[in-house]
């Protein structure tokens, strides 16, 4: 069966100048990203901020081109951005935003907005096709009067989520969509939006910083690491038992009252990826690193043991650590 | 139950914003359709032709400062009425204010909005017109355009249109590239909208309130630059006549009869203040956020 979505070897490069005068430098944003989803799954993104988790969503929806690699969706390369067989396409793949009152227009009561991508792609848009959309997201349909600012932070986020679903896409990328939400309401939309993943069989590319959620939500996880993924599998397996020294540390920053003493704090400065170290990217904040490490970047491949995917060499057993993990 | 409450709410929002008009500017709203109903209905309500000469009254002065209702502003120099020509002069000034504060206004928001929208070279090639545009004089301009081609009404309002179009482009691409990074203009293009929904639906009424600002103000200074150019000769010519021709020819008769300068000078203050204020009111009126 080919997958909903498969993009193959990512690469995005940006340039940067430091200084007026400075020569321009590359900016590896995403450096050979490989991810496939499946119709009705799930896959979690997850990494610190900068790693090029919304920039590889951005890339899988065709919102930017990669520089190197391909993105294949339902099995045909992506049109490139702009062109009319991309808009047309954009009926079958939204995005829900991080920020939900800068994503919605202002000036334009919500029935309105809801109603537009119906208007776009020339599907019926009277409102009882909008009325059902709100319910359907736990909106009221009187709210379609309403604005932006006279509604709730949950409420918006509900409003953008009735607008992505307005035209029944089958991949939804949610780039960081409950890091703006307090924590109550983090919850409403997470389960809202597995409700409507098992009423519709949605695909989500599901992006956050926020371990927990990611968990909650996901069949599979990919942990990245400077525009890298560095591990991926079941989330149970990725988030109980970590096996790249990354997601390990990662995953011990999780608040939790029953464990005692054993977290493990990186060393040295957050990576920077206009000064990407050699050999492997994570290699001067790592407590297992050998010389190897510095030399040679690890491929994400299936570890000899599990069969878990992991790009690096102590975890592969290709090399021996030099000390224990603190 | 609820359609009752929707319906009610619907019902007295309308005379919720209604009470809230202002007196300014019900006064500034009264004034500009005066002002509009001369100008249309210039050719009815007119008491004599604007160049109908009354040799035996020349200068004569206005019912309030002791004139006669004959004459109800006083004449001029030639003993032409001042009521008359005051009326043709409000239906040409308003004509190219308009005229030319509404073709800066689509040409400079079109530009911008093609710069924000293209980016790289595009973009590069109108700020280099905007800046040569603000960076030349625009009476030369002016000088050049009307020298070559000689002086139309219709080719004057067209050149008063090329003056402060720049500003417009400025602001216009400004605030459409940030509103393409603010997320909504972006949103609206995932979702599959055609560039002129994006700009025309969303970017265009999103940057209203900051155009009409600049289009309010921009409305005075073209009725001033109309009367600057039409004293060099350049603007509207004798016998026609407008508001700043007529500041410009009564000028010499300051002392003598300042009606001559005083009423065309009355309805260009009364005017420009209406417009800028209704300008400032319909920007408050025409956000949501701020109801």
């Amino acid at each position: 069966m080919t997958p909903l979505l498969e993009a193959r070897e990512l690469v995005r490069r940006y340039s940067m100048r430091r200084g007026m005068l400075g020569r321009p430098v590359e900016v590896r944003a995403v450096n050979g990203v490989t991810l496939r989803l499946e119709a009705g799954r799930t896959l979690g993104l997850v990494g610190e901020s900068g790693c090029g988790k919304s920039t590889t969503g951005r890339m899988v929806l065709g919102l930017e081109a990669p520089d190197e690699g391909d993105v294949q969706f339902e099995g045909a390369p992506m049109p490139p951005p702009g062109s009319l067989p991309w808009r047309r396409q954009r009926a079958r793949m939204q995005m829900v935003y991080q920020d939900p009152l800068g994503a919605l227009d202002r000036r334009l009561p919500i029935g309105v907005q809801v109603a537009e991508p119906l208007q776009i792609h020339g599907l019926p848009a009277d409102a009882t096709r909008v009325h059902a959309l709100l319910r359907q997201v736990g909106l009221r349909p009187d709210q379609a009067e309403r604005y932006p600012h006279e509604l709730s932070g949950g409420q918006r986020q509900r409003a953008v989520l009735a607008r992505a679903l307005a035209t029944d896409p089958v991949l939804l990328v949610c780039d960081e969509p409950i890091s703006a939400l307090d924590v109550s309401i983090q919850a409403q939309v997470m389960n809202l939006l597995v409700e409507l993943q098992q009423q519709r069989g949605i695909a989500l590319l599901f992006i956050s910083h926020d371990l927990r959620a990611v968990r909650q939500m996901s069949h599979r996880v990919a942990v990245m690491y400077l525009g890298r993924i560095v591990e991926e599998g079941e989330p149970d397996a990725v988030l109980h038992d970590p096996a790249h020294p990354y997601a390990q540390a990662l995953v011990s920053a999780i608040p939790d009252p029953t464990r005692r003493g054993n977290r493990i704090v990186l060393q040295g400065d957050p990576p920077n990826p206009a000064a990407r170290p050699s050999g492997c990217a994570f290699h001067p904040r790592c407590p297992l690193a050998v010389s190897l490490c510095a030399r040679q970047a690890p491929a994400l491949k299936p570890r000899p043991g599990d069969g878990r995917l992991v790009a690096c060499h102590v975890a592969q057993g290709e090399a021996a650590p030099m000390r224990k993990a603190a | 139950m609820s359609d009752t409450t929707i319906e009610t709410a619907t019902a007295t929002a309308p005379a919720r914003r209604r009470a809230g008009m202002p007196l300014a500017i019900i006064l500034a709203l009264g004034w500009i359709g005066l002002v509009l109903f001369v100008a249309l209905a210039a050719d009815w309500i007119n008491p004599y032709a604007f160049t109908a000469m009354d040799l035996r009254n020349r200068l004569a002065a206005p019912v309030f400062m002791g004139g006669s209702w004959s004459h109800p502003l006083g004449t001029d120099e030639l003993g032409r009425d001042v009521l008359s020509r005051l009326i043709v002069s409000i239906r040409m000034s308003l004509l190219i204010a308009f005229g030319a504060t509404l073709i800066s206004a689509a040409l400079g928001v079109a530009l911008g909005f093609l710069a924000a929208h293209f980016r790289g070279l595009a973009e590069q090639a109108v700020m280099a017109l905007v800046d040569f545009q603000a960076a030349m004089p625009f009476l030369i301009l002016a000088l050049a355009v009307l020298a070559f081609f000689g002086n139309s009404l219709a080719l004057f309002i067209c050149l008063l249109g090329l003056n402060g179009w720049e500003r417009y482009a400025r602001i216009a691409r400004g605030l459409a590239i940030s509103a393409g990074a603010q997320g909504y203009a972006a949103a609206v293009q995932q979702l599959g909208a055609s560039p002129w929904r994006v700009y025309g639906r969303h970017v265009l009424p999103n940057i209203a309130s900051t155009l009409i600002v600049s289009m309010t103000l921009a409305f005075p200074e073209i009725i001033l630059l109309e009367s600057g150019l039409s004293f060099l000769g350049l603007g509207v010519q004798p016998p026609g006549t407008s508001l700043g021709n007529m500041v410009g020819y009564g000028r010499e008769y300051l002392t003598r009869a300042p009606w001559i300068l005083l009423a065309p000078s009355v309805v260009i203050v009364l005017t420009t203040l209406a417009v800028s204020m209704l300008g400032d009111w319909l920007r408050d009126r025409l956000d949501p956020t701020l109801r």
